[in-house]
Order: structure tokens, then sequence, then C-alpha cells
């Protein structure tokens, strides 16, 4: 920091010399603070001086400064928030990831004490916390050798712990703490420096969730998580959408997956299989943002199994539950985000898996929410019923019904005349167009396929009543000139065919449609015809 | 223990007009998060509040946004301890130089060792930290006079009164106190 430590400190502490008693050391510090009231402090400054050269110290200076700090922890009480100011503005910057364990134990028995004597320092000392969740720039490369690693655990444990000391002193210090840390979050704007390889956001978001799954956590954990999905989608967004796929790689898709069935945990694999995928490794491999989220996302499901295995995971799901309909349900075309929601169905599939749809289908069905947000939710409705190998048939089943009987409704209330252009008719398309996409999974799955035989009625009934919802769409769509992705259909003609499910004059309409109309640009709303939130190609890491 | 009283306060609160459906929960929202935080028009902390809405009609402010204002008559109790004050807490830390003390499970409370009188010295006994007083008592045998050290304070067990001598309640609700008579509720044996 430029200041010049005097040469010899005999004048301050003799440590060759005498052996000051701890209370003799207190009350040599209370007497150097009390004087720079009256004007003379030269031994203030000495102390200031000391606090201040914290990189690369001897072991004489390491001792010197942890005499410091424990002579300052005592007198805590002498220490004047204007006189003392640039004593308190040193104590509060520093970094615990220069200082070995003595020194760190020192310096947080001071900050516990500062915050536990004072209601002005209570913000500042936790703010001095929350950033030494992340270490210094220069720090962050040695994080991969063992011992950046060995110094990381000695400074997040301390941390924590003197957090959760804070708030045993002070009851209402998570109210304050929780506005710190959102506001400490590291910006998605500012650039980080150079070949670093650790991003400090991930060590900040990996501390949060540690925060949330601690004591203080029942206080100020909900609002942690939200904000962890927040920079989710905000990463998410961030990450470009390739739009010049032409209809031919959607059909890829289709036929590749069902063709290689596997199950879920492998289903990620799939994407260097693909030919049709969406984003090459090229094209994500350079970009920062996505090596963020993949971190992100990383840590985010290794905290929900942390969550399950300590049966915290229904209370969390709720928390999620409600940040998914605030952010990623609204968020266009969300990339990788709603996995969050995937996984922590996948980990509780009686609970949360059940809750999950039933949210969407309610979201769906409800007339209060407006048309995007009803669009959106279908589309994760079908994509995640779709690729949810751990959901009950029944479920399934039922959840297409509620969707199926909302579009025969809709049809009965319109009695037949559909205005093309308005929005509500959107959302009669939208089901109908997932309803088809939704099916072949359905009808090639293997347990959906004994369902079929077992109760073939039940299951003919509403798949009739969808076939018939469909035929309703593309009859009026051929009019308007909008159809439905036609692969989908053409797919979902094949799958059909293949179970026997229909006889050769239901299939008349479909095979009505003319070339020209199919090869139309597609109007949608916003292209979410082509929006299946819970395909797998997307995801590298995980 | 001073510093608590219950008053009543005539409220008016303003309503946004996207609650005009659930005016009931919108008062409960905002009284609700005004609690533990110290209250200027009150001088003191909220602690509890029950209110009670004095008629069906509200009247539209002007402005940009037509908010409502709803009249209320509410029970508040308040925490508001003054100078000179004798307050009841639960101790939590004790060290050389202070004593902390937790007053109402939500306000902290610092006895700075100034402000200890001079009959307690702090010791370690048993591995554990204390307060002792010692004092004089007259024992049978001999007629001698003993001294006897009795534990008055130890951690998280005893209750203490002591007296207010300054007190900053912005959003953390802190006392600065002394400590006045020996007061606990563990009997001295």
């Amino acid at each position: 920091m430029g200041l010049e430590l005097p040469s010899d400190n005999a004048g301050f502490y003799e440590m060759e010399d005498v052996n000051f008693s701890d209370s003799e050391l207190v009350h040599h510090v209370r007497d150097a603070l009390k004087s720079v009231a009256l004007g003379d402090s030269d031994s203030y400054d000495q102390l200031v001086g000391v606090m201040h050269h914290t990189r690369r110290l001897a072991p004489d200076e390491v001792a010197l400064l942890v005499t410091s700090l424990k002579a300052l922890s005592g007198a805590v009480s002498y220490i004047d928030v204007v006189h003392h100011e640039s004593l308190l503005s040193s104590i509060f910057g520093m970094s615990m990831w220069n200082l070995g364990p003595d020194a760190m134990d020192a310096l947080v028995e001071l900050i516990i004490s500062l915050a536990a004597s004072n209601g002005k320092y209570v913000d500042s000392s936790l703010d001095m916390l929350v950033k030494n969740f992340m270490p210094p720039y220069y720090f962050l490369d040695t994080l991969r050798q063992p011992h950046g690693l060995t110094r990381k655990n000695q400074v997040l444990t301390r941390v924590h712990s003197a957090l959760k000391d804070i708030t045993d002193l002070v009851p209402l210090a998570p109210v304050r703490l929780l506005p710190i840390i959102i506001q400490n979050m590291p910006s998605m704007y500012i650039k980080d420096p150079e070949k670093s390889t650790q991003f400090p956001i991930v060590i900040y978001v990996e501390n949060m969730l540690k925060l949330e799954s601690s004591a203080i956590g029942e206080l100020v954990g909900n609002t942690i998580l939200m904000a962890v999905v927040d920079r989710l989608i905000d990463l998410d967004v961030e990450i470009g959408w390739d739009d010049n796929l032409p209809d031919e790689s959607n059909k890829g898709i289709f036929e590749m997956e069902l063709e290689d069935k596997e199950t879920t945990d492998n289903a990620e694999n799939e994407a260097s299989e693909l030919q049709g995928e969406f984003f090459t490794r090229k094209s994500l491999g350079g970009n920062t943002n996505a090596e963020k989220l993949d971190s992100l996302m990383v840590l985010t499901f290794e905290h929900l199994e942390s969550c399950d295995r300590g049966g915290r995971l229904i209370e969390v799901f709720e928390t999620l539950l409600q940040s998914f309909q605030i952010t990623v349900l609204n968020a266009y075309k969300s990339k990788f985000a709603q996995f969050v929601m995937f996984y922590a169905c996948s980990l509780n599939p009686e609970s949360c898996g059940v809750r999950f749809p039933s949210m969407l289908a309610d979201i769906f069905t409800c007339s209060i929410y407006p048309p995007v947000t009803r669009m959106s939710a279908v589309a994760y409705l079908a994509s995640y019923l779709s690729r949810g190998k751990f959901l009950s048939a029944s479920l399934v089943a039922s959840m297409l019904k509620r969707v199926v009987d909302w579009c025969s409704e809709y049809c009965q209330i319109q009695d037949g005349h559909i205005n093309y252009k308005s929005s509500s008719s959107f959302l009669f398309w939208m089901p109908g167009h997932h309803v088809c996409a939704l099916l072949p999974y359905e009808i090639n799955d293997g347990c959906s396929s004994t369902q079929i035989r077992a109760s073939p009625y039940a299951y003919r009934a509403y798949l009739e009543a969808s076939i018939e919802s469909i035929k309703v769409n593309c009859i009026h769509y051929k009019k308007a000139g909008q159809v439905c992705l036609p692969s989908i259909v053409k797919e979902f003609l094949r799958q059909a065919k293949a179970a026997c499910l229909f006889t050769v004059s239901e299939t008349f309409v479909f095979n009505d449609m003319l070339e020209s109309e199919l090869s139309k640009a597609f109007g949608g709303m916003e292209r979410l015809d082509t929006f299946f939130p819970f395909d797998p190609c997307l995801l590298r890491n995980c | 223990m001073e510093g608590l009283k219950v008053s009543d306060a005539n409220i008016t609160l303003s309503v946004h007009p996207s609650k005009h459906t659930r005016v009931s929960q919108a008062i409960l929202h905002e009284k609700s998060s005004s609690l533990f935080k110290f209250n200027e028009i009150f001088h003191g902390v909220v602690l509890a509040y029950d209110v009670n809405t004095q008629s069906n009609i509200a009247k539209i402010l002007p402005g940009l946004y037509p908010y409502f204002a709803v009249k209320l008559k509410a029970k508040l109790l308040l925490f508001s301890p003054k100078p000179d004050m004798l307050l009841e807490g639960k101790v939590v830390k004790l060290s050389q130089e202070s004593i902390h003390v937790i007053v109402l499970g939500f306000s902290s409370a610092i006895i700075t060792e100034e402000d200890i009188r001079e009959e307690f010295r702090y010791k370690t006994k048993h591995g554990k930290e204390v307060f002792a007083m010692s004092i004089e008592l007259r024992s049978q045998r001999n007629g001698e006079w003993v001294k006897r050290l009795k534990d008055l304070l130890q951690s998280s067990d005893v209750v203490k009164h002591f007296i207010v001598s300054r007190c900053y309640i912005p959003d953390v609700c802190w006392i600065n106190a002394v400590t006045q008579v020996p007061h606990c509720s563990k009997g001295m044996d």
C-alpha cells in the first residue's frame, strides 16, 4: 500500500526482550486508540501500518500481525467510527486468502468482536466476510493446485463459521446479510481477467449455496436460491440461439432419437451423435458464458442432490418452482436453466415430479395468465412429459387428458369458427402441436405400450379426442396457411400407424396437406413451435 | 422489565390499486414487513400488532397511481428502551472485555468492561468462562470469615438485569448497558 513500516518496532512491541501479557497489550492498544482523539497518533499509525502489510510476510511479521489483531479484539469498544477510520478501512479491506491459519483465526475473532460490539459495524463486518467468499484475482489460478484448495477450505470454513457466530450474537444479522450478498455478486458484464480458468462467480455461487444449506439458510435461503436461478437465466440468454436451422435437422433429431433410445442419464451423451444438434462443440467451446453456466449448473445439481440427501428437497423445490414461474417460464427460449427443475423432479418423482406438471397444467388452463406464458407452460409440459422417463404413465395420461380436454372445450366454445389471427387461437394450436410431438414418445416408450394394451379404451379415448383436436387444427390452419411443424406430424403419423391406432380413413386429412403450405414459413408466436425445452441435445457437461 | 408497552395507534395505510381485491392481505403484508424494525413515528420497535379496519370505505388518493387510503386502528406492542431503564436479557458470550446479552430474542446488548462492576472478575472455571463476584461469608467453622467465590454469571443460562446507558436501534437493535443489581434466576447457594 506504500506505507513504510518503521524498521524497528521496538517502540510498539518488544518481542525479543520483554514478554508482554495479553492484558498489557490490550491496554497499550487502548491507549494508542484513545490518544488519537487527543492528537497523538504515532502508535495508532504504526498499528494501521501493521494492518496494511499482509502479503508475503516473514514469520516475525506474521507474529506481529497476529498479536496486533488479538490485542485489537480486546479493545474494540474503544474504536471510534470517526477517529479511527483508517484503521477500520484497513481491517475491513483485509483479504483472508493471503494469510496463514493463525492470522485468519485472529482476524475472524476481531471481525466478530467488531460486529458484536457496536451496531454500526455490523454491515461492514458482514460485507468484509462476504467479500472474502472470493479470492483476489492473482489467486484464482492457484485454486486448482492442492495448496490452493487447502487455503480455500481454510478460508471458507472460517468465513461461514464467523457468519454463524455473528448471527448468534446479533440475531437480526441475516436481515442485513441478504442485501449484502445480492449486491456483492460478481457482475456479468465485467470482463474476467484473461487466461483465468476459474471464474469468481462460480466460487461465489458455491458459497451462496453453502450458506443456503447452513443454519442461517432458513432465513436467507429462499432469496439466495432465486438469485442463483436469476443468474443462470442471465447467462443463458447471453448464449446465442442458432436460428438458421433448416427443417431437415428437426427431422433428423426425431428419427435419430427414436432409434437409439437410452435412459435419461445418458441422454445428454446423444448430443455428440445427433446430426441436427443446435450447438456444436466448436461454437460453444470458446464461449465463457457457456463455461460459467456449465459450472454453475453442476454446482446447482450437486446442491440439489445434497438437499435430497438431507431430506430438504421438497421445501427447496417450492422455492425453485416459484422462481421458475417468475423467471424461467417467461424467458424467451431458455436453453439450459430449466434443466434445474428437471433434475429436481427426477430426484423426487413422487412429489416434485408431480407438482411441476400440475403447476404447468394449471397455468395453461387458467385464463388469468397472459397467452405467451400459457403457451410457454404447455411447451414445457409437453417436453417434460415426453422426456421424463421417471414419470408414471398414469401421470402422463392424466396431464395429457387435461390439455386435450381444454382443447376440445375450446373447440366447442368456438363452435368451429376459430379466428386464426387471435392470440387465443395460438393457445389452441400450441397444445395440439405439442401433443402431436409428444405422442410419438409415448407410443414408443415401452411402459406406455403396455399401458395401451392394458387399458386400450381409456387411452384410445383421449387419443382420439386429441386426434380430433389436431384434425380440427389442421383443417383450420390449412386455410390460414399455418401448420404444425410437418416433420412432427409425419413422425406422429408414422408412429400412430405402427401402433395401429388409426383406421385409414382418419388419416386422409393429413395426406391432404399441400406441399406448398408445408414449406411456408411458420408464423407462430415468436417461433415457440420449435421450442422443446427439455431436449437433451443441449447440455454438454452434466 | 421496562421498555415494553402497548399503545393504540390510528394508522392510515396507502394500498396499491392492484391489491383492491385482497386488501386485508396487503395490510397484513405491510404490517409484518415493519416488524422488528425501529419505527420513527412510534419511537420503538414494533414487536406485535393487532389491526382492525375501521370502515369498508376508503378514500382514493390523487396521484399518478390512484392509491387508496385505508384507515386502521391498531394495537401495537412496542419496545422502546431509554437510558436508565432496567432490562433483562440472556447472556450469550462472556469475555474479558465484554458481556454479550440478547434481549427479547432479537436485540443485542453489550456490557463493556468499564461498565462492569468492580466486584465481578473474569475467570475461567472448569473450562467455562464466568464472571465471579467474591463476597464475604461468615462461616460456622471457628467463626472465621471465609471468602467464597460465587459463580454469578455463566454463559447462556443466566438471566441478568442491567441498566441501559446508550441505545442504538436503527436496524439491528443495539443496547449498551451497565450491570446493576445481580438479580439472577439462579439462586445463590
